[in-house]
């Protein structure tokens, strides 16, 4: 084929470079949804609860996965300093996953247990004052502002629909556990549950 | 992987494979030299009479494209690339991780193995054992308890002699395992507002700092009630719950009057986390011993003083 026909005609050009660029995603995306190996929760791994569900999403909110990684490479700098490293099925229930792709700040996938509840607000109010050279910037804002509730129910069913197994029950529940809570303990709560399911795999 | 997922991917990638060789033929059929009158051209002209010839690609490309063909199917071919095939080298990721752990530790084995058979003092004294714990302590310690060790609000000071739980060597290194969780109650409802400004002038007064004498007075027999059974009737504190001594200048959150109504108030829930598994025994004991090295030699305190005075003194506990 001549490749003029090709740079002349943008309907083809389309259809040609769709067909050549689905090759690596057909080969190395598309079986993934049916391994288990990614599809099955690793050992431990449990839904988030309510109230670390709303603190995902301020964490989502606030930008937090742009300079911080939720994934331990196999490499022994990084399971030196995080823990070990991460397995596919300990991100089954994050939709969207939190890998991320870059670290200004520390990964924070074994983040949960490693400091107290208190260093984390103290950490998220002025990091500066628990560690002098950090530049990430505060949150001041989340001590201040209350989960909105209301809107907890509905965020565990639309999880449901697409796998995580939230009961009936723990759904009903949902704003009563969240409710009154501020954005800070929320996120809090979401920070000291990660990763927290490798410590039982010893 | 299955079966049938494995065919999908090898089938997809050799049709890949093959069309890109294809794609580099058809291409590349054109020989060289037509930058002669009547040659191939796009058919664009700029400037009257600046015309675009359709040559082939530049032979080396060409060919390092070929290259890149044959690197990739001996690539599938030696690694795990093609669903369930393992690649005949047998490379894992986890394995090669496993590798550079294996060889890390065995670098570091006879640095830790002489410090296995010295004491903590003997660590403390010891260039290279601090040298190494003042990496660990930079990397695991620094951030709650200060690069200095001096501590911050809410985050022990680790350099002044003043211990919470107590300075011994099997208390320390139990600390940094198992982590503590110091929780005080809060007493705002049960002291009610007037009980508590007693209360707070008291324990300023047992420091010897300035509080009006009436209240402190008044607020005598409620920290008695209250708060004796972990701070002591004396306010010297219980190093088995981690209770802080009130009558010295050492304060972990302030001594001024709105922090320990605060504290009062609401309680407090200090918690340090377990270290033990993240880093492992060795480490720990150099953390230890880092930790007693900054501070001044430990002395036991004093036994508790039994109120009934029949009984004798009850041995301090280490632990706690």
């Amino acid at each position: 084929m001549n490749h003029e026909k090709i740079e002349t005609n943008v309907g083809l050009l389309g259809v040609l470079t769709a067909i050549a660029i689905s090759f690596g995603g057909l080969a190395e995306i598309v079986p993934l949804y049916f391994t288990g190996q990614v599809t099955e929760p690793a050992p431990g791994v449990e839904p988030y609860t309510a109230l670390q569900l709303e603190g995902r999403d301020i964490y989502l909110r606030e930008g937090c996965y742009v300079c911080h990684s939720q994934m331990i490479r196999p490499l022994r700098a990084e399971t030196e300093r995080y823990g070990h490293y991460s397995l596919a099925g300990e991100s089954v229930y994050d939709h969207p996953f939190q890998f991320g792709s870059k670290r200004t700040g520390p990964d924070l996938a074994r983040v949960g247990g490693r400091y107290s509840d208190e260093w984390h607000r103290i950490h998220l109010l002025n990091p500066r004052d628990v560690v002098p050279e950090s530049n990430m910037p505060g949150f001041p804002w989340l001590d201040e502002q209350v989960i909105d509730a209301e809107k907890t129910g509905a965020k565990m069913r639309a999880l449901r629909s697409v796998g995580v197994p939230y009961t009936d029950e723990q759904i009903a529940a949902a704003g009563e556990e969240v409710a009154g809570k501020t954005e800070m303990q929320a996120l809090i709560g979401y920070l000291q549950g990660l990763g927290t399911a490798s410590k039982t795999w010893n | 992987m299955t079966t049938g997922w494995t065919l999908f991917i090898v089938i997809l990638t050799a049709i890949n494979v093959v069309g890109a060789v294809w794609l580099l033929w058809v291409t590349s059929r054109r020989s060289p030299g037509e930058q002669q009158p009547g040659a191939e051209t796009t058919g664009h002209t700029w400037d009257g009479d600046l015309r675009e010839f359709n040559n082939p690609l530049p032979r080396w490309w060409l060919w390092m494209f070929y290259g890149t063909v044959a690197f990739a199917i001996v690539y599938l071919v030696l690694y795990p690339g093609l669903g369930s095939w393992q690649g005949t080298k047998g490379w894992t990721q986890q394995q090669q991780w496993q590798e550079q752990v294996d060889a890390a530790e065995a670098a570091a084995a006879p640095v830790y193995a002489r410090f296995a058979g010295m004491s903590l003092a003997g660590l403390g004294g010891d260039a290279d054992a601090m040298r190494v714990a003042r990496n660990l302590y930079a990397n695991n310690c620094a951030m709650c308890h200060g690069s200095d060790a001096r501590g911050a609000k809410g985050f022990p000071n680790l350099s002044d002699g003043d211990w919470l739980y107590g300075g011994s060597e099997e208390t320390v290194l139990a600390t940094i395992s198992y982590g503590r969780n110091g929780i005080m109650p809060p007493w705002g409802e049960a002291l009610g507002e007037q009980g508590v400004e007693e209360v707070v002038a008291y324990v300023l007064s047992l420091s010897g700092l300035q509080a009006p004498a009436d209240l402190a007075a008044a607020g005598k027999p409620r920290f008695e009630m209250f708060c004796s059974s972990c701070h002591g009737l004396d306010g010297k504190g219980m190093q088995v719950l981690g209770a802080p001594n009130l009558s010295d200048d050492v304060w972990l959150y302030g001594s001024d009057a709105a922090e320990i109504r605060y504290g009062v108030v609401n309680g407090r829930n200090n918690q340090m986390p377990a270290q033990l598994e993240l880093l492992g025994e060795q480490k720990v004991r150099l953390l230890a011993a880092y930790i007693l090295s900054l501070a001044p030699p430990y002395v036991e305190p004093d036994p508790a003083p039994v109120p009934s005075g029949d009984e004798p003194a009850a041995e301090t506990p280490h632990e706690g």
